[in-house]
């Protein structure tokens, strides 16, 4: 009964987030909510490896800019409908993914952070590269055009974005839940926790390491396609490795190890720039790198473990995981 | 062939500040098993504070030292405030705290001394090429710096009893501590270490590619990089690592990718030795006991 009646909330709380924001909110602020989603997906992306399976990457940012690139390059080029390049950027992203892993994470300690740090820094200077202008179209990036509503549907483009978003991640959500709260999960953990204890249990270490980098990957690279969309340009600037740290940041502050830290996350990113705005004019970035260092001592759980904290029904079963 | 020994030079050059800010990766990732994020954030810091000390009007080489002290006490009291507290937290922590630092020294730096690119003096003055036109006096002076910190850490280590302390410090600290070796004050004697380190590199490479806030983030993946390929397991390793990425990063720049993909040679660099040689050149296989 009580388990219920925290799902039922927890239902509500989902649609009234998908709905709400298209019949109060501005074009502008639709834009925001959409970044949100975009966020919080590769946020998830970043928390799946690190989080959960406490492999740190400082380079998701990378698998973002794959995604976007895949997503205009395909829009731009030839023509194809916008929902048809997050399949094709999801398989894109994991398959980097598992290739990179594979080298990085056969190894126990920091090398995933140190080869992930490495390609944060040298996707943007490719996607500058010469020899692949034709496609990426260098310095200048790609402009897009964001899609109208199908079917007639009563909506403009930046709702029908919204949802269109919100229903992929709402899906991806799900997915992502039900992997960390099953077998899998647990093996995961166990790797982060204890990896010889995991390994002597029969856990293939550096297998389920890479496969979870790559599944990490996948759902990063379909957050830069949304993100892509809703920008309506890719450019290499905007794939800085500045954009991994971000992204490394909002997983922390939002919650390592927690589904719903990701949204957390996303949030932090996507609105706490404008308030370090407020607090220094001169140094935002300071104040972000302030808090995140305060949190590490303060609440190492994140947003998601204090809200854990207030959240009346769901409490007890969320710690339990 | 004058054109490739010139390049191998030079990349002997900067080579020397890859292979310091290796050294002092290594030195914490021995003591510590933590690889500083912010190596090259705080090395860059401190180069400003040269830059202050040589605008208020000190001579090069006073503003130098006092920039050694500087960078030694902050890295000695960022260890014992942000560090020492988190000692048995998990590994995300302290990456946390590490790209904290890393964003608030980026940052603060922009924010005092702003963000266009300063020249930086180079105390060998400007000159013509020497060594048979091979090397401009700048990369002669500080190639020269670089051997000289590298050969009196290796004394410090190999000869002082303080060296020798913070070796057992790092290889055994429970027993360390049991013969009384201070080892906290051990470890932040390393961090201060490191710190100055760092700053001599930063000092070095500051008239080569002139100084903005994010000068470093280039030299602390080549030093990664470099440190892998030595070997992360020994400082002689790293130091040699070093050394070889800047020639590797010179010769590859001018004959095989351009200056637009340098940066991507770290990454190759560092997948190769992960899938060739994990261990690098000059590391040791670690076998844990279970």
């Amino acid at each position: 009964m009580r388990i219920m009646s925290s799902r039922l909330v927890l239902v509500l709380l989902v649609l009234a987030m998908a709905v709400v924001p298209l019949f109060v909110s501005s074009g502008y602020q639709l834009f925001q909510f959409t970044m949100v989603v975009a966020y919080a997906l590769a946020v998830l992306g970043v928390n799946l490896v690190t989080g959960y399976n406490g492999q740190i990457s400082l380079g998701h940012g990378a698998f973002y800019a794959i995604g976007a690139y895949v997503t205009a390059i395909m829009m731009d080029h030839w023509d194809l409908p916008y929902w048809s390049t997050l399949p094709v950027a999801a398989v894109i992203c994991a398959g980097v993914g598992f290739l990179l892993g594979l080298p990085a994470l056969r190894l126990g300690g920091l090398y995933l952070a140190l080869t992930t740090l490495a390609l944060a820094a040298a996707v943007p200077q490719l996607l500058k590269y010469d020899l692949f202008e034709g496609w990426t179209g260098g310095v200048q990036g790609i402009s897009i055009i964001k899609p109208d509503a199908p079917f007639g549907l009563p909506l403009n483009a930046d709702q029908w974005l919204y949802l269109f978003s919100f229903a992929v991640a709402v899906v991806l959500f799900i997915s992502a839940w039900n992997l960390v709260n099953g077998r899998i999960g647990r093996a995961l953990k166990a790797i982060r926790d204890q990896p010889l204890a995991a390994e002597a249990m029969g856990i293939d270490l550096a297998q389920l390491k890479t496969r979870t980098f790559a599944a990490s990957a996948m759902y990063t690279g379909i957050a830069g396609s949304i993100a892509a969309i809703a920008v309506q340009f890719v450019s290499p600037d905007s794939f800085a490795s500045a954009l991994s740290i971000t992204l490394f940041v909002g997983m922390v502050v939002g919650g390592a190890a927690s589904i719903s830290g990701a949204v957390f996350g996303a949030l932090f990113i996507q609105f706490i720039p404008n308030i370090a705005d407020q607090v220094s004019k001169a140094a935002p970035g300071a104040v972000y790198g302030l808090i995140l260092i305060v949190f590490m001592f303060v609440a190492p759980g994140g947003i998601a473990s204090l809200v854990r904290k207030w959240w009346p029904a769901g409490g007890s079963r969320a710690r339990s995981t | 062939m004058d054109g490739l020994l010139h390049q191998v030079f030079s990349g002997l050059a900067t080579g020397g500040i890859y292979a310091s800010v290796a050294l002092a990766l290594v030195m914490i990732y021995q003591a510590t098993h933590h690889i500083n994020f912010a190596q090259g954030e705080m090395a860059m810091f401190s180069t400003y504070i040269a830059l202050a000390l040589i605008n208020a009007g000190l001579p090069y080489w006073v503003a130098f030292a006092a920039t050694l002290v500087f960078s030694f006490a902050m890295g000695a009291i960022i260890q014992r405030v942000l560090l020492q507290p988190l000692a048995n937290a998990p590994v995300l922590a302290l990456v946390g705290v590490f790209i904290g630092m890393m964003l608030i020294f980026n940052n603060t730096a922009g924010w005092i001394f702003s963000y266009t690119l300063k020249p930086f003096p180079s105390p060998f003055g400007e000159g013509g090429p020497m060594v048979g036109g091979m090397l401009s006096p700048h990369e002669l002076g500080s190639t020269c710096v670089t051997l000289g910190v590298l050969l009196s850490v290796w004394a410090f280590f190999r000869f002082t009893r303080l060296g020798l302390a913070m070796r057992a410090a790092a290889y055994n600290p429970v027993s360390s501590q049991l013969v009384g070796i201070p080892v906290a004050r051990m470890l932040a004697l390393g961090w201060g270490l490191a710190a100055a380190i760092g700053a001599i590199a930063g000092m070095m490479v500051a008239p080569v590619v002139f100084l903005d806030p994010n000068m470093m983030a280039g030299v602390l993946l080549y030093a990664f990089a470099g440190a892998l390929l030595g070997g992360i397991t020994n400082p002689l390793g790293a130091v040699i690592g070093g050394f070889l990425v800047g020639v590797i990063e010179n010769i590859g720049g001018a004959y095989i990718v351009g200056t637009g993909l340098k940066l991507s040679l770290a990454l190759v660099i560092i997948v190769a030795v992960l899938v060739l040689k994990p261990s690098g050149l000059f590391g040791k296989t670690l076998a844990s006991r279970v």
